[in-house]
């Protein structure tokens, strides 16, 4: 009895239930083959993608704060890349610094600009989304003429950061994982998780207990944008190109699945393996989709109802543990 | 006699063109319990913002053990003793109770870069210190704080400042938001830390629960003391009236019977 509650507590209870939830429901109603929706990239792609990017953005939400500028740092990475060393034919190292570098500039901008205004950082990340977004598509247009470049990394950069393994499995994937039980380190088991919590719960304590609130503000939108840039990057080096579009769709996928994983909206409580069943939850909805026999218009609508039943049980759960 | 631990000395604040407080002097000494009583609006918030840190007095001095001090941030106030629990427990609802316990100060084991939160000692240590001070209900360190009731709250936040060091306990309005029960709680619990020596600063606007731990009573009225006395020099009815501006009292309520004949 004592196991169960103590599971039920956790912020990531909602988000396993949902998973298997999804799982049996394609498996029952959509006549999934377990062992080909297992064994398939498809929706491993689509969710390490997600997650690279899904993780820090639910580490901010969980510290109070929001940004929905990745949406544009995807594509901002993938075309820095391509640019400096596609176009202008520099060693994809410094393709690589270039994107990472850009984000962490803009997570700095994000970050500065949350701690000295008033802005909610919804609305300051909007306008670095929109920004960013703008400076993409110049810096394509204006410095080589097209919205698509070409960029075409050496045998070492392609093996560790663009290749495809297995079945059509992006080593990204290994990214992902490892990023996952990192940031779950720093979160739950070290000293600056605890901060960030506090920082969520709140912040006026949190700044009165001791704790650098400014920076690991800061810190936190660096990872996020960071992040971001990062898997632009993955994808320019793996496609062989990078586009200037794309990447808006990340930022609801992000915030369901960091949602769905039980983090508050409000800040303070949620955990790292919840997102990341978040995110296998909506990716398996998305992807494994194409593996039933239901119309694959209806993904949208599954996702939907997925993500009001997982916000009804995580706040069900919620008042449970604090019985 | 006792050497005061904090003494105030000559106190003004004013934002701006608006003055708040007006020659606060005022001292509480180890093993005190000093009430500030005061309407709201009377300038308390302010005098607990200047005493651990947030704010700078305008003019005046403030003394620790008979020296001058000066606090820059919330956080110098409370490196020379000085903790603070707010009307709202200022504990954090959804972390564990160890968590929150040492928010800021969290222990850790192993080396780094793998420096750990030693869950297991945080939790021993905020439990054992609020069971110190009577509240045995609470036996699980890894329990919400949000479960547990206002009463407990306060109690843990109390117990978290006397095991930090605290030397000066100030009190805002902690049994505002209680009921009989869970206040009596609360007051027990300040009693305990006045028997270990700290100085108590407690600010309500309920006389009767200054009237059961306080040693020493201040009254704020529009930012001035109106009234300084030990415990015994004025009955209840008279730290009333003093506090609600006595003569307004009484006016109303000879208007009330009045109306009702």
């Amino acid at each position: 009895m004592e196991m169960i509650r103590a599971f039920f507590s956790r912020p990531a209870a909602a988000s396993i239930l949902s998973l298997i939830g999804v799982i049996v429901f394609y498996v029952l109603f959509g006549g999934v083959d377990l062992i080909n929706l297992a064994a398939a990239a498809s929706w491993m792609n689509f969710a390490a993608n997600l997650g690279i990017v899904a993780i820090p953005v639910g580490m901010l939400m969980i510290a109070g704060e929001m940004d929905i500028s990745i949406g544009a740092m995807i594509p901002a990475g993938s075309i820095t890349t391509a640019i400096l060393s596609g176009y202008y034919g520099l060693p994809i190292e410094v393709g690589m610094l270039g994107a990472l570098g850009l984000g962490v500039i803009v997570g700095l901008i994000n970050g500065i600009l949350t701690l000295r205004t008033t802005v909610p950082s919804l609305i300051i990340t909007l306008g670095t989304l929109v920004g960013m977004q703008g400076i993409v598509l110049s810096a394509a247009i204006l410095l080589t003429g097209n919205a698509s470049i070409p960029v075409k990394a050496p045998e070492w950069a392609k093996s560790v950061f663009g290749q495809l393994l297995g079945n059509g499995h992006q080593i990204i994937i290994v990214w992902w994982i490892a990023l996952t039980i990192a940031l779950a380190f720093v979160l739950h088991m070290t000293r600056y998780g605890n901060w960030i919590f506090a920082l969520g719960g709140d912040k006026v304590s949190a700044r009165n207990a001791g704790i650098p609130t400014g920076r690991l503000t800061i810190s936190l939108f660096i990872l996020s944008a960071t992040s971001a840039s990062f898997v632009g990057m993955c994808q320019a080096i793996l496609f062989n190109s990078a586009q200037v579009s794309g990447g808006m769709g990340y930022i609801f996928n992000a915030i369901a699945s960091v949602v769905v994983g039980g983090v508050l909206l409000t800040g303070g409580f949620g955990s790292v393996m919840g997102i990341f069943a978040g995110t296998l939850t909506f990716a398996i909805v998305n992807q494994g989709i194409y593996f039933t026999h239901i119309d694959r218009n209806w993904s949208n609508l599954i996702i939907g109802i997925t993500l009001l039943v997982a916000m009804a049980m995580n706040e069900s759960f919620r008042k449970l543990a604090l019985s | 006699m006792n050497h005061p631990i904090l003494s105030l000395n000559q106190i003004n604040k004013s934002f701006g063109p608006i003055d708040v407080l007006h020659d606060i002097s005022l001292q509480v000494s180890a093993g005190e319990v000093l009430c500030l009583l005061g309407d709201n609006g009377a300038g308390k918030s302010t005098l607990i913002k200047i005493l651990s840190g947030v704010h700078i007095p305008t003019s005046g001095q403030i003394l620790m053990d008979g020296a001058p001090v000066a606090f820059q941030t919330p956080r110098d106030a409370s490196n020379r003793g000085i903790a603070t629990v707010h009307q709202f427990g200022g504990t954090f609802p959804l972390m564990s109770i160890g968590r929150s316990f040492f928010v800021g100060a969290e222990p850790t084991k192993g080396w780094a870069p793998f420096k750990v939160f030693d869950r297991t000692k945080a939790n021993a240590i905020a439990v054992k210190a609020v069971q110190d001070f009577g509240i045995t209900r609470i036996d699980d360190g890894d329990r919400l704080v949000g479960g547990l009731s206002g009463g407990e709250r306060q109690s843990l936040a109390i117990a978290r400042a006397v095991y930090f060091g605290a030397r000066v306990l100030i009190l805002d309005e902690p049994t505002a938001a209680l009921g009989v029960k869970q206040a009596a709680h609360v007051l027990r619990i300040v009693n305990q830390a006045k028997k270990r020596g700290l100085a108590v600063i407690f600010i309500t606007h309920q006389v009767t629960h200054a009237m059961a731990v306080g040693d020493h009573f201040a009254v704020l009225i529009r930012g001035a003391i109106a009234a300084d006395f030990k415990k015994g020099e004025k009955t209840r009815e008279e730290i009333t009236d003093l506090m609600a501006g006595g003569q307004a009292m009484a006016e109303l309520e000879a208007e009330i019977d009045h109306q009702s004949h």
